[in-house]
């Protein structure tokens, strides 16, 4: 993960010109002066050392640093990705389900109501006409009848109306439930990209101190069910619910 | 009997949801609704005005449905107030979390409108037989 650096080359200088002042003053006999040099050799060499040491040390806690978030990287890799595809999947058909069902409930009502539209349309131009006292007495009991009838229909259309209009906004609970579950998606996609940056400075070498973030508790709301892929401490629908609270003295 | 003028508060972090709800409930014939979006909101609306009955969601952003719920039963003034969940969460041992801290009705989402009727009607059903 980390990779070394090349010794860096401007230490070889100053070294260099500290040997040729050693011997310099050897040759001439200045022995303080020797012993001076000397020293301040041993003294850069020191220097060296420890910030050799003080890389390698750098180098150690980063590879550690980032196994750590390798090991959550992977954890994400195996468990959360495949698991947030199952979530995505979900939405898919939360959302394919309740466009059906609001269709079928317009496509059935559209012509039911046109045709009530068109009946209405020729009662009216027939009731117009017995107003204007241009009808026969034969011609009243046929409207009578058609009136009663009409009037029953409708009755009856517009309670079948009502249940399909209950039946389209019902459909639409699956925006509370889809937006929970991509909510904890995007929750996800935030984790992934925090963890890649991290890698990113880790193999830039620049990466500076992070505090890891908690997982949450158990105690958190855990989100909708998602069919198949929920244990088996989660009901299965109201009726479970129901019994379970009975249980509970409900 | 119902008392079908009695002030409703729905609380749910999602508006379709509300919507949802309040259309229910005046298919039920109550029309007398009023709505917040989480605990947070919904408390002092409880305290100020005279609400008769709670319908909420768990899962809400600041303060959820338990907490609200347990701020509810903390508060003398309140802590008659009939509670109904409507909730995704649907693990047992959140059921009985809930249970334990209050709830009259829990509803586990997707529902529908009879269920929501029943369970309206059952809770008011105990509330007068034990009155």
């Amino acid at each position: 993960m980390a990779k070394r650096s090349p010794r860096p080359e401007p230490q070889v200088s100053p070294l260099l010109a500290a040997a040729r002042e050693l011997v310099a003053k050897a040759e001439v006999g200045d022995e303080e002066g020797t012993a001076q040099v000397l020293e301040q050799l041993t003294r850069m060499r020191g220097d060296t050392l420890f910030e050799e040491l003080g890389k390698l040390t750098r180098q150690l806690h980063e590879s550690l640093n980032s196994f750590r978030t390798d090991a959550r990287l992977m954890d994400i890799a195996a468990r959360e990705i495949p698991d947030a595809q199952d979530r995505l999947t979900y939405v898919i058909s939360m959302t394919e389900q309740a466009a059906h069902r609001t269709l079928t409930a317009v496509e059935g009502r559209i012509p039911v109501i046109g045709d009530l539209q068109t009946g209405a349309a020729a009662l009216r131009e027939r009731w117009g006409c017995f107003c204007r006292r241009c009808m026969s007495a034969e011609e009243f009991r046929v409207l009578n009848s058609d009136l009663d009838g009409f009037l029953g229909r409708v009755e009856q259309e517009m309670a079948r109306t009502h249940g399909e209009l209950t039946e389209v906004l019902m459909a639409q609970e699956f925006q509370d439930l889809t937006g929970q579950i991509l909510r904890r998606v995007i929750e996800l996609v935030h984790e992934v990209e925090a963890h890649l940056v991290d890698l990113v400075r880790l193999s830039g070498e620049r990466r500076e101190e992070r505090v890891d973030e908690q997982p949450t508790g158990n105690s958190e709301p855990s989100g909708p069910a998602i069919p198949g892929r929920s244990g088996t401490d989660v009901v299965s629908g109201q009726d479970d619910v129901d019994e379970l609270l009975s249980g509970l003295g409900f | 009997m119902l008392n079908k003028e009695m002030k409703i508060l729905i609380v749910d972090d999602f508006s379709t949801m509300r919507r949802i709800i309040k259309n229910l409930l005046r298919d039920l014939g109550f029309n007398n609704t009023a709505e917040a979006d989480d605990g947070k909101t919904a408390l002092p609306q409880l305290q100020s005005g005279r609400c008769d009955f709670l319908i909420t969601d768990w899962n809400m952003p600041v303060m959820n449905g338990l907490d609200l719920l347990k701020a509810v039963r903390a508060d003398p003034n309140l802590a008659g107030l009939p509670v109904l969940m409507v909730t995704a969460e649907a693990k047992r041992n959140q059921i009985v979390e809930a249970a334990n801290a209050g709830i009259n009705g829990y509803i586990v989402k997707p529902f529908n409108a009879v269920t929501l009727k029943e369970k309206i009607e059952r809770i008011f059903e105990r509330i007068e037989a034990n009155a």
